[in-house]
């Protein structure tokens, strides 16, 4: 009844929206919060792709699985790094931490 | 217009709606509310594609850990960013006209592919869908390797993020 | 006779045929069964809270050698009736700069989340809400949105004791839902499904004898997860001004009370369910209603042993608790769950009765030996102190130079 195109169609808008947050906002937790966005829009890809083609195989769960773990990896070494810069530097601004500017 | 297609239109807007407003809005705080809804709505979307495990997954490890995380980070740097002043930087049109584009692309790409509006086919009748998720996980024909390089990854991240953040008290 | 056993089934039964009589059509009958069902449901928790209420300050009285409420009605029954009028006739007052939709939406998320539990334990064979095939792992998503409703309580009401109050609250529950996830996993392991109702089918020997320290460590990390004593710094009545329900008035606090009640009695239904064998006894297959009996008294005795630990142990500090969870709980559970699953893995061909022996043994033997662990560290603390307090000045001395 939904056509594999209306997900497809999903995902690819939200992880636009997600690079736009990423490449947009100052806030460096902003730009964390947009790549939280585009691993959602590719989970959402990938479990479409499976139900729609191949749902009898494990790959898709597999790889989504896969990228829930690096998910949480990369957010919590992400938010350590910026609460230590933010200890140092006391600032959150990505464009404010520049000390290895050439 | 069946009441499935309609709820799922609902979903889509409620979560294209809250992705908007995490990037756009000014205050830090409310953006990662609206990061949680819009991890809700992932959610449901994955119930849609009848991927119940995936669904309780995201809520237990998006929103109940990442969210949270996010919300802690948010706090603590809260002091200084009284989010004042524009949130976004100067070329803002540019990111906006660039995530356009790609989301263009990609959409008149998958739209010159045959299966772009395949229908759903049927589920295969078969034991149980997690059981066999969890063999593939650990069978060294199938995916063993990537879920203990995964398990590495989070051992990295584990110990990198307690050192990153430990506050050295003048030893 | 078929009423008499399985009452709710053929009530629904009953309305389903009324419904379908007046040319409602089918699945339109059936979304509106469930609709009642789970109205009934939540409104049968929230009514039973009342009576919860009474119980534990009846009980808590009587553990500390007095009367408990006795004054309103017979053994102070209408007591909690009459603390609802107080609470409903408070006046809400919103602090000022409080973001109002949150500081709103926080309690109605917090009892949501504890009545969302409800609907996936199995009262009986026939009767629950639905039978998930990951009901487990939704009842600690579930959990989770509960603690985001403690830190929108937190954060929103515009004050920095809430705020601080909830950030330790939340660090407490996201620490103890590790030891509770893995201890979980151990009678998920055992059953090999993790809908609770194939749980309780599989318990042909209840969990909790093979596997004893799991149910130990989900009993703890569940009163840490509520809580209550001795896990209750973060709510504690002479603390209360960094809670983080500190701005909320009215029935928006009556709300939270309430969520932490039926908090504390789902954690008890989940319990039985999951290590006491639900409803399993003898001939509760046949008659639903004997099964919903046999569960009733599980579960009262697993709340009841929650109010004895309230009334009898005292408050654990934060750093306390901390170290509890990642020093021992934590690496416990590792172990239970590793061993469960090698000595069940090994022991799969011989007979029932023998794996479910050394199953029993195993949990003996791991914990015997973090007894012994826990035991030399123990003592060795106690030479340290007592070495300390032989020779004060000296050793003072001794610890700053060091």
């Amino acid at each position: 009844m939904i056509p594999l195109s209306w997900f497809l169609i999903l995902a690819a808008a939200l992880f636009c929206i997600g690079l736009y947050g990423v490449l947009a906002r100052k806030n460096a937790i902003g730009i964390l919060m947009g790549v939280e966005l585009m691993l959602n829009a590719v989970n959402i890809n990938l479990l479409a792709f499976w139900r729609y083609r191949t749902p009898a195989e494990t790959a898709g769960p597999a790889f989504v699985v896969i990228v829930f773990a690096v998910a949480a990896a990369e957010v919590a070494v992400g938010l350590a790094l910026i609460i230590s810069a933010y200890r140092r530097r006391n600032t959150v601004i990505a464009d404010e931490i520049d000390l290895l500017k050439g | 217009m069946t009441l499935l297609q309609l709820f799922f239109l609902f979903v889509s807007a409620v979560i294209l709606g809250s992705a908007v407003m995490v990037v756009s809005t000014r205050k830090m705080l409310h953006a990662a509310f609206w990061l949680i809804l819009a991890l809700f709505g992932v959610a449901v979307i994955f119930v849609l594609l009848q991927a119940s495990f995936f669904a309780v997954v995201q809520v237990v490890i998006y929103i109940g850990a990442i969210a949270i995380l996010i919300l802690f980070a948010v706090m603590l740097t809260r002091r200084v960013m009284a989010d004042v002043g524009p949130q976004v930087i100067r070329a803002w049109w540019l990111a906006g006209i660039a995530a356009a584009l790609l989301c263009a692309v990609l959409v008149w790409l998958l739209s010159s592919w045959n299966g772009f509006t395949a229908s759903l086919p049927p589920l295969p009748q078969r034991g149980d869908p997690i059981a066999e998720l969890g063999q593939a996980l650990v069978s060294p024909n199938a995916f063993a390797l990537p879920f203990e390089v995964a398990s590495v990854l989070l051992l990295a991240a584990l110990v990198g993020a307690i050192y990153i953040a430990w506050e050295r008290k003048g030893k | 006779m078929n009423f008499l056993l399985d009452p709710v089934n053929a009530i629904a039964n009953w309305l389903r045929t009324l419904f379908l009589g007046w040319g409602v059509p089918p699945d339109v009958a059936s979304f509106l069964l469930s609709l009642l069902g789970a109205g009934i449901l939540a409104t049968g928790a929230m009514l039973w809270v009342i009576f919860l209420i009474w119980y534990e300050r009846k009980l808590l009285g009587r553990i500390q050698d007095r009367f408990g409420p006795n004054r309103l009605g017979p053994w102070g029954v209408f007591q909690p009736i009459a603390d609802m009028l107080k609470i409903f006739t408070k006046e809400y007052i919103t602090p000022q700069g409080a973001d109002k939709f949150l500081y709103n939406l926080a309690p109605v998320l917090s009892v949501a989340s504890v009545l969302m539990m409800w609907v996936v334990v199995p009262f009986a064979v026939t009767i629950y809400g639905v039978d998930l095939n990951v009901g487990i792992l939704y009842i600690v998503a579930v959990g989770a949105l509960g603690e985001l409703a403690i830190i929108m309580a937190g954060l929103s009401s515009n004050n920095k004791y809430a705020m601080l109050g909830a950030f330790r609250v939340v660090a407490q529950l996201i620490s103890y839902e590790v030891p509770m996830v893995i201890s979980l996993l151990v009678p998920v392991m055992l059953a090999r499904t993790m809908s609770m109702n194939g749980l309780v089918i599989a318990q042909d020997a209840w969990y909790l004898f093979t596997a004893p320290l799991a149910a130990l460590i989900f009993m703890i990390t569940q009163v840490a997860e509520v809580g209550r004593a001795p896990f209750d710094l973060v709510e504690a009545e002479s603390e209360i001004v960094a809670g983080y329900n500190i701005e909320y008035s009215g029935l928006k606090f009556g709300m939270f009370y309430v969520a932490e009640f039926l908090h504390a009695f789902t954690v008890s239904l989940i319990f039985a369910t999951v290590f006491l064998g639900g409803w399993r006894g003898p001939s509760a297959e046949q008659m639903p209603i004997l099964g919903f009996l046999y569960y009733a008294v599980k579960v009262a005795i697993v709340y009841f042993i929650f109010i004895l630990l309230r009334g009898s142990l005292p408050r654990f500090r934060i750093d306390q608790m901390m170290d509890l969870n990642w020093k021992l709980l934590t690496p416990l559970s590792i172990a239970v769950l590793a061993v469960s699953a090698v000595v069940d893995k090994l022991l799969q061909s011989i007979p029932v009765f023998w794996n479910h022996l050394a199953l029993f043994a195993a949990n003996v033997v791991i914990l015997w030996i973090s007894m012994t662990i826990l035991n030399r560290r123990f003592r060795r603390e106690q030479t340290r102190v007592a070495g300390l307090e032989a020779r004060p000045a000296r050793a003072v001395q001794e610890h700053i130079s060091a």
